[in-house]
């Protein structure tokens, strides 16, 4: 791996810029009558930074552009016939050109068009490659010379170097930044070209969802079949049937540990919630469909109810076990924060430990427990491997938990995989999907975050 | 605090007091009842979630623990050289191309000289493991000298055999669902009399990448394609997640900028993991170009992940460096920038490590995103770089607990105990990390 080796070469030049750097700073201090202003080092990191800043910045950008680069240019050579193709069919032969330039499989007859675009694709990889690598080694040479011929006692190298340090951070902190606007973006454009096909409405109130049939491009009235209404109901019920498990327990589980636990138990009690909320996701999703789901068939079957080996049931009562340590621990943080006078206030009144709990406790923390309901709320409807194990497929428009019901992280998980056709309403569909998820999402957290802050502060 | 400051018994009432306290009285007997219940409401909540965790550690355990084991069958092989190597060139393209699984077969239908006609005789070879032959190529490519002369050698079985064997399924007649037929059961029972079947243990669950064939997967590739992209993450999400926290902890000036980064960042930690993948999708993938199934695209993905969970940890760990410290570094001279990564950084090292082990344990059992990515397909090669084809734990027990054979869900459960053994195993190490290096201030 050639650009692997260029990296290492920049950062080898780098460290030697250091040395030249801070060697040259010393002589100029030793040889004049001026102090340095700044330590030695930042001499030294000064050079390094001119040195592999610039061109580590310069192959980064390189190695984004070249592939576009390289792929106008391969598309230009290729016969008038193949330049006309739709788009997904003109990836699949670039695909193979790509694959026949590297030694790859390739998926079609090898004609003399293909093999001299594959011919040219591997001659402009290696063009580029040399140029970038004298470009980058230009640049860190040219950096490095002209850096450290700047270097002299007054030069405030520190404040150089500080201040770089300093982008750098701000960079860091703004990474959280561009990825959410890169969700939006990205989630909105591929949305906002399935809308152009399917009208919102149709999508937003539609009653039947049946994306597959779709796939052919002479289907008659294909806007029909993306009606998403029964994936929302399967969302909401399987997270109700989650939420009916999970609030309960783990309101109680976090008033027993707060309240009642001895420490010793209290010790127990939480390692067992946190390692409860360490399985991953998969786990669950592999218990609920392979545990729990036969069993509650089986159960139905001895009392003579037919419930679906993918009912929403088992899918809806293993993600609430799942998220039973996430409200407890959200509610046990917010019971502690109650202020101990207030208990004792209520047991001096005479008041029982339950009815302080009851009558003083849990009216004081409401905000933050209904803040950490919505949290919850948000996590089992983005919830997606136990719904993708254990849930099934058909969009069945059901309100009954014994039946199977699909929801919205399944539809987007089975409409993007193994699939890479990427013009068709039905992948297109899946970031339509993604849009509203992350749309209810954002809007739960948002509140809940509100809420507890604000409790928040209440007794700080 | 125990219930007993709360629920000291009242003593009992002189005669002819107040109405009042015998109404009082009245009421205590059912305000100690409710008292009960309300406790035991709390006691049972704890106990079902107790109950949940055995239940789905127990049964995982008992499917996944007998994939640690497989059963094998003693043969004696006659390795012979019109077969194997007609020419006699010992040419190593002869050796590794010949047709070992014949050699094998013939091994064990010589055990069976009753077993004669062609539908039968399917059924008996349809006992052995593919794998078989490439155990015997292997020796007899080692040591060619092997070659006419007979050893003995442990071919594994067909899975459905080896399920048999550990009592999983049952052989019937035929029918559309058996997987094992009467004749097959009866063999086996002659086999295991005469003293060659062996179970032993499941090497090849640790050396082998996914196979059609559930007797020659394994978890190795899984685990060599996770190693690669925790990497990826650990090397983009430590430095980012550190950097940010620094500078929104030590520099940031209180304005509107740092607070929209802070709702920010609350926010991306309560995104659902699968609008990540899409992200990556639609972004690394679409727009960039980088390879599907690719360690680095789902480290990419995985870091911006747990980036959120690292910054906050990071900033509660440099928040619990009290001020005295900055103020003494400053005092003596020291730049901002001095001040904030010789003094306060070291010392709030060990919290950010334990936030980043926390946030490497929750990406190494994320599945969702990967399976956006086109982590999912089905890869035989050992990936030997971030940039080939791989597939991570999560996603192999995904796929294989999708399996309709047994075989494999099984390998699943196993996967599964290898898996949280490392989140343990993580976890534990977090743990440490804070006792050992937790100061009090």
């Amino acid at each position: 791996m050639s650009v692997t080796i260029l990296i290492a070469t920049l950062l080898v030049l780098s460290a030697v810029g250091y040395w030249l750097g801070r060697a040259r700073a010393l002589l100029a201090a030793s040889v004049g009558t001026e102090r340095l202003n700044s330590l030695p080092g930042y001499y030294g990191y000064y050079v390094a930074i001119w040195c592999g800043l610039p061109a580590l910045l310069l192959v980064a950008v390189w190695l984004v552009i070249e592939p576009q680069v390289i792929h106008a240019i391969v598309v230009n050579g290729l016969p008038e016939s193949a330049r006309n193709l739709d788009p997904a069919r003109l990836g699949m032969l670039l695909n193979d050109v790509r694959n026949l330039a590297v030694g790859g499989f390739v998926g079609r007859t090898v004609d003399a068009d293909l093999q001299a675009a594959a011919d040219r694709y591997s001659l402009l990889n290696a063009i580029g490659l040399a140029a970038m690598s004298v470009a980058a080694l230009a640049a860190a040479i040219a950096g490095l010379t002209l850096a450290r011929r700047r270097i002299e006692p007054e030069l405030r190298a520190r404040a150089g170097v500080e201040a770089t340090i300093k982008v750098a951070l701000i960079v860091c902190s703004a990474v959280a930044i561009i990825t959410t606007v890169g969700i939006v973006l990205s989630l909105i454009f591929e949305a906002g070209r399935f809308f152009a096909r399917v009208s919102p409405l149709e999508f937003l109130f539609g009653l039947v969802w049946s994306p597959q049939i779709a796939l052919r491009a002479d289907q008659v009235g294909a806007a029909g079949l993306f009606g998403a209404v029964p994936l929302f109901v399967g969302t909401l019920l399987i997270s109700f049937i989650a939420m009916c498990v999970a609030m309960p327990v783990g309101l109680f589980a976090a008033i027993y540990t707060a309240e009642y636990a001895h420490p010793r138990a209290r010790a127990i009690i939480k390692p067992v919630l946190e390692i409860l909320a360490g399985v991953p996701t998969v786990v669950y999703g592999f218990f609920a469909a392979l545990t729990v789901a036969p069993f509650f068939r089986s159960l139905g079957e001895g009392v003579g109810l037919q419930i679906s080996s993918e009912s929403a049931l088992a899918a809806g009562i293993v993600m609430g076990v799942m998220i039973i340590p996430f409200v407890s621990s959200l509610s046990d943080d917010v019971i502690t924060a109650v202020p101990q006078s207030m208990r004792e206030g209520s047991y001096g009144l005479g008041g029982t430990q339950s009815e302080t709990i009851r009558k003083v406790i849990l009216p004081a923390a409401l905000p933050g427990i209904v803040g950490g309901f919505l949290l919850a709320i948000s996590r089992a409807v983005g919830e997606t491997m136990i719904v993708v194990m254990a849930a099934g497929l058909a969009a069945n428009l059901s309100a009954n938990p014994l039946d199977a019901v699909t929801t919205v992280t399944v539809q987007i998980v089975t409409l993007l995989v193994g699939d890479q056709e990427f013009d068709s309403p039905k992948t297109l569909a899946a970031f339509a999907l993604g849009l509203v998820l992350f749309c209810v999402t954002l809007v739960l957290n948002v509140i809940a975050l509100h809420i507890v802050n604000k409790y928040r502060e209440q007794y700080e | 605090m125990s219930s007993g400051s709360a629920a000291t018994p009242n003593r009992q009432p002189a005669t002819g007091a107040h109405p009042a306290s015998a109404a009082v009285t009245a009421s205590l007997k059912r305000r100690y009842a409710a008292e009960r219940r309300f406790r035991l409401y709390g006691l049972l909540a704890v106990v079902f979630a107790g109950l949940s965790l055995a239940v789905l550690v127990f049964t995982i355990m008992r499917t996944g623990l007998p994939a640690f084991s497989t059963t094998m069958v003693r043969l004696p092989v006659s390795i012979a050289p019109q077969i194997i190597d007609p020419a006699g060139t010992r040419a190593s393209q002869t050796l590794s191309g010949a047709d070992y699984q014949k050699v094998i077969r013939d091994a064990l239908g010589d055990l069976f000289p009753d077993v004669t006609t062609r539908g039968q005789r399917r059924e008996l070879f349809s006992m052995l493991s593919p794998g078989g032959a490439y155990r015997l190529r292997d020796r007899v490519m080692a040591d060619p000298a092997l070659i006419g002369t007979r050893i003995e050698m442990l071919i594994p079985l067909a899975d459905d055999i080896d399920q048999y064997a550990k009592g999983h399924i049952e052989a019937s007649s035929r029918g559309i669902d058996t997987r094992i037929s009467e004749d097959q059961a009866q063999w086996f029972a002659r086999l295991k009399a005469r003293g060659m079947i062996e179970s032993v243990f499941n090497t090849t669950l640790f050396t082998a990448a996914d196979s059609r064939s559930p007797e020659l997967a394994g978890i190795w590739g899984a685990l060599v394609g996770s190693f690669w992209t925790m990497a990826v993450t650990l090397v983009l999400s430590f430095p980012l997640a550190v950097g940010a926290a620094i500078y929104l902890e030590e520099f940031a000036p209180k304005n509107r900028w740092t607070q929209v980064i802070e709702v920010n960042i609350n926010n991306l930690a309560a995104v659902p993991s699968i609008v990540f993948g899409l992200l990556g999708l639609a972004v690394f993938l679409n727009f960039f170009g980088l390879p599907r199934s690719a360690p680095l695209v789902g480290g990419m993905v995985l870091a911006l992940i747990t980036l959120p969970t690292i910054i906050i940890a990071s900033r509660a760990a440099l928040k619990a460096v009290p001020p005295s410290i900055r103020e003494a570094a400053l005092g003596v001279g020291a730049s901002q920038l001095q001040c904030v990564f010789h003094h306060v950084v070291p010392l709030a090292l060990p919290g950010m490590l334990t936030g980043t082990i926390i946030g490497m344990a929750q990406a190494l059992g994320e599945t969702a995103p990967l399976l956006m990515i086109g982590m999912v397909a089905f890869i035989v090669d050992i990936p030997s770089g971030p940039l080939d084809p791989a597939t991570v734990m999560p996603v192999q027990i995904y796929l294989w607990s999708d399996s309709p054979e047994r075989a494999f869900v099984e390998r699943a459960s196993a996967a599964i105990v290898i898996l949280l053994g490392f989140l343990v195993l993580m976890n534990v190490l977090a743990v440490v990390l804070r006792k050992r290096f937790e100061r009090k201030w």
